[in-house]
């Protein structure tokens, strides 16, 4: 009862790019001229957008172009001003995310909602009505347990949340939904926080969700994820849909690619010629605890010099984000760290920022950035101690307005003014602040930790740059990233690290990237996996007879 | 149809004061009920209000005199909230400092008939510092400890009562009253009414400096918080101490430095009190002064500015509470308003809408969506 559709409900229920092949089911889910607007942004412009039963559909689109917004509107978290939604073919109207979940559609979101004292089961019947009072444990990890193996989604039942990985979260996320009836499943960015395998394994449960008849909805970055994995594409960029539905067989990724940023993109960079100079950082023997007291480094030694990109290549959880923590200054260790003959190892984070060390810390929203304080006041967080910023014991206003003006054109930042909360602020946008403020500093030493997880390819290639432009101006830069190719189109050396250790270093100009994929999985432990190749066929024998068995069932 | 309560993604700017002042409406109206219920007229207990706190010059300067503690005090806890430091002891800090105060002239820590220009000073001093010693103990248990804070200044508050008693019913005590001897005039904050010889019309108003000093806290407190290298650091950890951190705030310091000032700007607030209106110490001076002050510092929404209007407000409520007694009319409105103000926030957060049940099937009752997304 919201608003009527600007377009008439046509002839037939068929998506706006009817082919013959179009099964004769409407489409599970169908949005029809979508517009949603916020204050001073059309963040959606007309989208169209359906998705079949049993297929993966995967929604590419770079920060800002809207991607989000669409897919917060389809699980009932934002009201469009326009367009109407239907699934199965009859519109609906969702005030919430549990009318859309009571509609069939889930979404898994980047930050999981789940409690960690708290067992799997527990976690998937929170929130519902079922059990009344008495809660039948054993009957419902039983379902749960059911649910699991029919989809290749291993994680105990019993388990609690907090002795989980991030990739076993994942699946116990869409445990939930599914466990709520969930046919239409939308994914936002789900493998930015996987390892390979994981993502593989992902990728082997979305087969089996979509063989079952449910369809899927996969947002991401990543061309190759893509390919992979989705039926059919769909493109948007600026708040309009620049592809629909296109067969994901028919396109390359130089297409997706060009659709998405509207040009070609370099795939790699013409690097400066590599000329060291001195050891700027110099680490020997650190050792460290995480935050579950459990080591996390143990007896790692490294330098990096100036002019030099040195890249750490690591599965998630091998120790890397320990190592950026201990040299800024922000976790205390064993072991001594230098920067140009200056001890920062166990000192205040203070000490490191003066001593010349810039950090693009892993999390923007909670460690990079103030998310209800302004654009600003976000950008002087590392020099508000200094002039021209401080005057006395006061900050001198009027610079830094104008401190923060130069630096959102400088650095492109797309926000309304400088004192708009930097929490409206879209990640691309976000980083370019993060990356803005630490390069002002003109740091000697930088420590970069996955600088462009989760960036579009244009917001990508930006940062690269600025860290380009960081080494040829003399700085030494640790880049953190667990996207392989990102370190080997950047650094000049590549140390490898796995379970706290450094167990490999590679010139970037030589290396063997089968050799770095083995050392970063604990070499001789699998086989190099070709993505996603043998698909369900690994699962096969557990998994087989489930399905049919649902199959039957339904 | 059923009502429906979702997040808000993004809240308007206007919508944050006019919920503050619709809240301060329904206040009245509920309480304005409540009179009506047990026979009173709520139109005329309102405008009795209004007259007995502002209605001339005279009353107008009590009602500053009752805002001077409170102005004070909520300015302490504006301080302290902006942090996320819930220092809700704002009372017993003020308690210290009114003791403290009372020291130099009682113990005597200066000699008696020291001069105001001096004695005076020091009194502040010696309440500040007092107040601070109050602030810290619950400053430096957090920062050191991590010992809950709100736990500890509440409990603090009690053996502030209880260290006030034991002065005025044993050292102090003046012939076995609970209260001390009257201080030397030159121990009296000046109040306007001293200069009634010079201009006569000044006769009778007891507003003291006390006001100025509030007045002129609220302007430093905002100049810190919005100006000073220091109050960016406090903002920082109060948004996300991550990141202050990571900006390289020393936390465990600021959360001492900042515990240690809200606590003198309360204790000044006592001395205020004992040197402007009491002139000596006494039990129970304060009528809660400092737990009215986190109802005041939520209703300024933590601006130290908006903290000198709240405390003019909420001093007219307690002068008319004397006038409509024996009612505890102006604390119920002020209970009121405290939980008014707390159902506005929701509705800034959130938004109700009332949806037709046939919309989405099985749809019970309201308050469902427990997930808030960023």
């Amino acid at each position: 009862m919201t608003a009527a559709p600007p377009s008439p409900p046509g002839p037939g229920l068929g998506p706006p790019g009817p082919d013959p092949a179009a099964p004769e089911r409407p489409p599970a889910l169908e949005a029809i001229g979508i517009v949603k607007r916020f204050p001073g942004v059309l963040a959606n412009d007309g989208v169209d957008f359906d998705v079949r039963p049993g297929e993966v559909h995967a929604l590419l689109g770079e920060n800002g172009a809207g991607k989000s917004t669409l897919m917060n509107i389809l699980a009932g978290l934002y009201r469009p001003d326009e367009g109407e939604i239907r699934v199965d073919g009859a519109p609906v109207s969702f005030g919430s995310p549990r009318d859309a979940i009571d509609a069939g559609l889930g979404m898994v979101h980047q930050h999981f909602t789940l409690v960690p004292s708290q067992t799997v089961t527990e976690n998937i019947l929170l929130g519902l009505r079922r059990p009344r009072f008495y809660l039948d444990a054993g009957r419902s990890e039983g379902e749960v347990a059911r649910l699991a193996t029919e989809f290749g989604l291993r994680v105990h039942p019993k388990a609690k949340i907090w002795q989980l990985s991030v990739g076993e979260q994942q699946r116990v996320e869409i445990l939930k939904l599914l466990y709520r009836g969930a046919q239409i499943l939308i994914l936002d960015e789900p493998t930015a926080v996987l390892a390979p395998q994981e993502a593989e394994e992902l990728f082997r449960t979305l087969r089996a969700m979509t063989d079952a008849g449910r369809s899927v909805v996969f947002i991401s970055h990543k061309l190759t994820e893509v390919m992979a994995i989705a039926d059919r594409v769909t493109v948007m960029r600026r708040g309009r849909v620049t592809a629909a539905g296109q067969p994901a067989a028919g396109v390359t990724k130089r297409d997706l690619a060009q659709l998405m940023v509207g040009r070609d993109i370099v795939g790699l960079y013409d690097k400066a010629p590599f000329q060291p100079g001195d050891v700027l950082l110099s680490a020997s023997d650190v050792e460290a605890d995480n935050d579950r007291a459990l080591p996390a480094l143990r007896g790692v030694s490294l330098e990096v010099r100036s002019g030099e990109i040195v890249g750490i290549a690591a599965v998630a959880g091998n120790g890397q984000a320990e190592l950026a923590e201990v040299i800024t200054g922000l976790r205390p260790c064993r072991g001594v760290i230098r920067i140009g003959g200056d001890v920062v190892s166990n000192r205040p984070p203070k000490h490191a920022i003066k001593a010349g060390v810039a950090h693009v810390p892993e999390d923007r929203t909670g460690v990079g950035s103030a998310p209800n304080l302004s654009v600003a006041d976000n950008l002087i967080m590392k020099r508000f101690r200094e002039p021209p910023v401080s005057r006395g014991w006061l900050i001198d206003d009027g610079r830094t307005r104008t401190l923060a003006e130069e630096l959102k054109d400088e650095y492109a930042i797309a926000a309304p003014s400088v004192d708009t909360r930097a929490r409206l602020l879209s990640g691309g946008n976000l980083q370019r602040l993060i990356l803005g403020r630490e390069i002002e500093t003109r740091p000697a030493m930088m420590v970069a930790v996955q600088p462009t997880r989760g960036l579009d390819v244009g917001a990508i290639e930006t940062v690269h740059r600025l860290l380009l432009e960081r080494r040829d101006g003399g700085a030494g830069i640790l880049l953190i990233s667990e996207d392989l190719d990102e370190i080997l189109a950047l650094a000049d050396r590549v140390d490898v690290m796995y379970e706290g250790r450094i167990v490999g270093s590679f010139d970037a100009q030589t290396a063997d990237i089968q050799q770095i994929g083995l050392l970063m999985t604990g070499a001789g432990g699998d086989e190099p996996g070709d993505e996603g190749v043998a698909g369900a066929g690994d699962l096969g024998p557990a998994a087989g007879p489930d399905v049919a068995e649902t199959e039957a069932s339904t | 149809m059923t009502l429906r309560i979702e997040p808000r993604m993004s809240v308007p700017r206007w919508l944050s004061p006019a919920a503050t002042i619709l809240a301060l409406v329904v206040a009245l109206a509920i309480s304005g009920g409540v009179i009506a219920f047990v026979g009173g007229d709520p139109i005329r207990s309102y405008l009795h209000i209004v007259g007995a706190a502002f209605g001339s010059v005279g009353v107008i300067s009590d009602t500053l005199v009752k805002a001077t503690p409170l102005l004070l005090t909520g300015l302490a806890c504006t301080l302290a909230f902006r942090m996320r430091l819930w220092n809700i002891g704002a009372e017993g800090q003020l308690l210290l400092g009114a003791w403290g105060a009372s020291a130099v002239v009682l113990f005597p820590l200066l000699p008696a008939g020291t001069p105001g220009f001096i004695l005076i000073p020091a009194m502040m001093l010696a309440g500040a510092l007092a107040g601070a010693v109050w602030g810290l103990i619950p400053g430096a248990l957090r920062a050191l400890l991590g010992v809950n804070e709100i736990i500890v200044t509440l409990m603090l508050n009690y053996v502030a009562l209880l260290w006030i008693q034991f002065w005025v019913f044993g050292a102090w005590s003046e012939g076995g009253f609970q209260q001390s001897e009257q201080f030397p005039p030159e121990a009296f904050l000046p109040r306007l009414t001293d200069f009634a010889s010079a201009v006569p019309a000044l006769g009778g108003l007891t507003v003291h400096l006390g006001f100025l000093f509030g007045v002129g806290a609220a302007i430093l407190v905002w100049l810190v918080l919005e100006r000073s290298r220091w109050g960016y650091e406090i903002r920082l950890v109060g948004d996300s101490p991550e990141a202050a951190r990571y900006a390289g705030v020393d936390i465990k310091r600021l959360i001492i430095v900042v515990f240690a000032a809200s606590g003198a700007l309360a204790g000044l607030a006592g001395m205020s009190e004992v040197s402007g209106v009491v002139h000596r110490l006494q039990d129970r001076f304060s009528p809660g002064y400092g737990y009215t002050a986190i109802i005041i510092a939520y209703l300024a929404r933590y601006d130290p500015l908006k903290v000198i209007i709240a405390s003019i407000l909420f001093g007219a409520l307690i002068l008319a509470g004397r006038e409509i007694q024996p009612s505890g009319v102006p604390a119920m409105i002020q209970g009121v308003i405290l939980f008014c103000l707390i159902v506005a926030d929701v509705f800034v957060r959130y938004r109700v809408r009332l949806v037709r049940t046939g919309a989405a099937a099985g749809a019970g009752a309201p308050g469902g969506s427990a997930t808030s997304e960023a």
